[in-house]
């Protein structure tokens, strides 16, 4: 059942008193906590959760055609699957609108980042190049599925290694790893998603939160602080004075999130 | 099984008693001369009868439960209220103790909003609300807590012990209903958030014995004791 309307009018209320239900501050994330490598037959893979709010992502490569467009480059593909087992408010079936964006959202901050180097992913120049798919999977749902899907796949890109090429027979031989891995860049995109709630930004929302959320922006930026994807969630319009704050407390919340997760890097 | 039990915790298709010194209760089987549970639970012993405490599962409406449920869509005869029960359950204007103008249902009840009912009757067609009663009301503030519906009778505690210490040590007005949602109210939201703590908190250990005297405990920890 979503929030209820009174419970989220007290989110507001003490929200505007700069509290929130579980006493974080307004830009602090929930304890992370990450394993990676956990799956065998993935290529990469991590498990992450962010309070009770959990995802895997698992990284697979296969050798394709790649787009008449891009000749010399690899392809990438991020999926995600929202199961039922993660909260009954997902369902099986086709993907809906949410697990549509989830996985766009992924795709849009590391495509733009150049974060995997997809020219040396190329085999050989408008036949064979390697391609990567990044599928993201929600374990359970505790609100801010995004960042947490975004950690997961940066980990299991860093911790994916190519599996063998048999050039003769054209087939990859899975199962055998070689000790190559996925050509990384240094700077690493990490997506940060900040909620507008009655005039207060928040970064990391429990799903009370986010139920009651008016507006969010995604964005996708390195720790430094460059920027590489941005999209605008949920309908209300944010103003320029909010924007600034946001813009703030999103690139304090990432250098946080950095500092817990560059040990699995 | 000794005749002074502790409850024990049994999952589906334990054996908890041989012999014909007893009973099958709710929750329980009779194979052969074994009683086994078909629950996860609570298993317990009265007189000769061994019955199982579920601890997992959805809400089963029953006649007679005061239930807080959220209002999903209005007709002309009523309202449609969601109880986060496997069927939806249905408030007829009837039932309401005021004079409605059929013309506006959404003046009294709106969609979204939530309401403290009680179940008349659960036939095959489905689940029918009242709210003529003493403490049937409509949610006006406060906040819900949403637990699961068969940590209830650990939260209200024998004759309401564990309820009433909750409400003493807070201060707030607490309303459960019997599909899982809590309605709390208080002065304050501090107030609020510590009942919503305190029920987490029971509902987490709802296995354990004396769970009375840890939730005093805990209120003491919480940095506010309980004076008898």
């Amino acid at each position: 059942m979503e929030t209820a309307k009174v419970t989220g009018e007290r989110i507001k209320s003490y929200l505007s008193t700069g509290k929130r239900f579980d006493g974080r501050k307004q830009d602090e994330f929930r304890d992370i906590t990450i394993e990676t490598g956990i799956s065998e037959k993935a290529e990469g893979s991590a498990r992450v959760k962010i309070g009770n709010t959990e995802v895997i992502v698992g990284v697979k490569l296969s050798v394709s055609e790649p787009y008449p467009d891009s000749p010399n480059k690899g392809n990438l593909m991020v999926t995600s699957e929202l199961l039922p087992l993660s909260s009954e408010r997902f369902e099986s079936g086709p993907p809906k609108f949410p697990a549509i964006e989830l996985g766009r959202l992924i795709d849009r901050a590391i495509r733009e980042s150049k974060f995997i180097n997809l020219e040396k992913l190329c085999i050989k120049e408008g036949e064979k190049v390697w391609s990567v798919f990044i599928d993201i999977y929600s374990i359970n749902y505790d609100g801010n599925l995004i960042d947490a899907a975004g950690i997961g796949a940066i980990l299991s890109l860093k911790t994916a290694y190519l599996p063998k090429y048999d050039q003769e027979n054209e087939k990859v031989l899975y199962g055998e790893h070689t000790d190559q891995k996925i050509p990384l860049s240094e700077e690493l995109p990490i997506v940060i998603t900040s909620h507008k709630i009655g005039g207060n930004i928040i970064v990391d929302p429990t799903i009370e939160e986010e139920d009651v959320s008016e507006t969010r922006i995604t964005i996708g930026g390195s720790v430094e602080g460059k920027l590489f994807s941005i999209q605008k969630g949920g309908i209300k319009e944010i103003t320029v004075e909010e924007m600034d704050k946001l813009l703030e407390m999103n690139d304090n919340a990432r250098k946080k999130v950095y500092s817990q997760i560059k040990k699995y890097l | 099984m000794s005749d002074k039990m502790e409850r024990q915790i049994v999952i589906p298709g334990e054996v908890i008693a041989k012999g014909e010194n007893y009973l099958p209760g709710s929750g329980t089987e009779k194979i052969g001369d074994e009683i086994v549970s078909t629950k996860y639970g609570l298993a317990e012993l009265s007189d000769r009868l061994i019955k199982v405490i579920s601890l997992s599962g959805i809400y089963q409406p029953r006649k007679g439960n005061v239930v807080i449920g959220k209002v999903e869509n209005i007709t002309f005869y009523g309202w449609v209220i969601s109880l986060d029960a496997p069927e939806t359950s249905f408030l007829p204007l009837q039932e309401i103790p005021r004079y409605v103008n059929k013309g506006d249902l959404s003046e009294v009840l709106d969609i979204g909003d939530m309401i403290v009912a009680k179940i008349l009757d659960v036939t095959s067609r489905g689940i029918d609300l009242t709210m003529k009663s003493r403490g049937l009301e409509k949610i006006n503030e406060g906040i819900i807590v949403k637990i699961n519906s068969n940590k209830v009778p650990r939260i209200i505690g024998k004759e309401g012990s564990m309820i009433n210490l909750i409400k003493k040590g807070s201060g707030c007005e607490i309303t459960v209903g019997q599909n899982g949602l809590i309605w709390i109210k208080g002065k304050n939201i501090e107030d609020e958030l510590l009942v919503k703590r305190a029920i987490n908190f029971v509902s987490e250990k709802s296995f354990t014995n004396g769970l009375t005297e840890e939730v005093k405990k805990w209120f003491e920890n919480e940095g506010k004791p309980i004076n008898e």
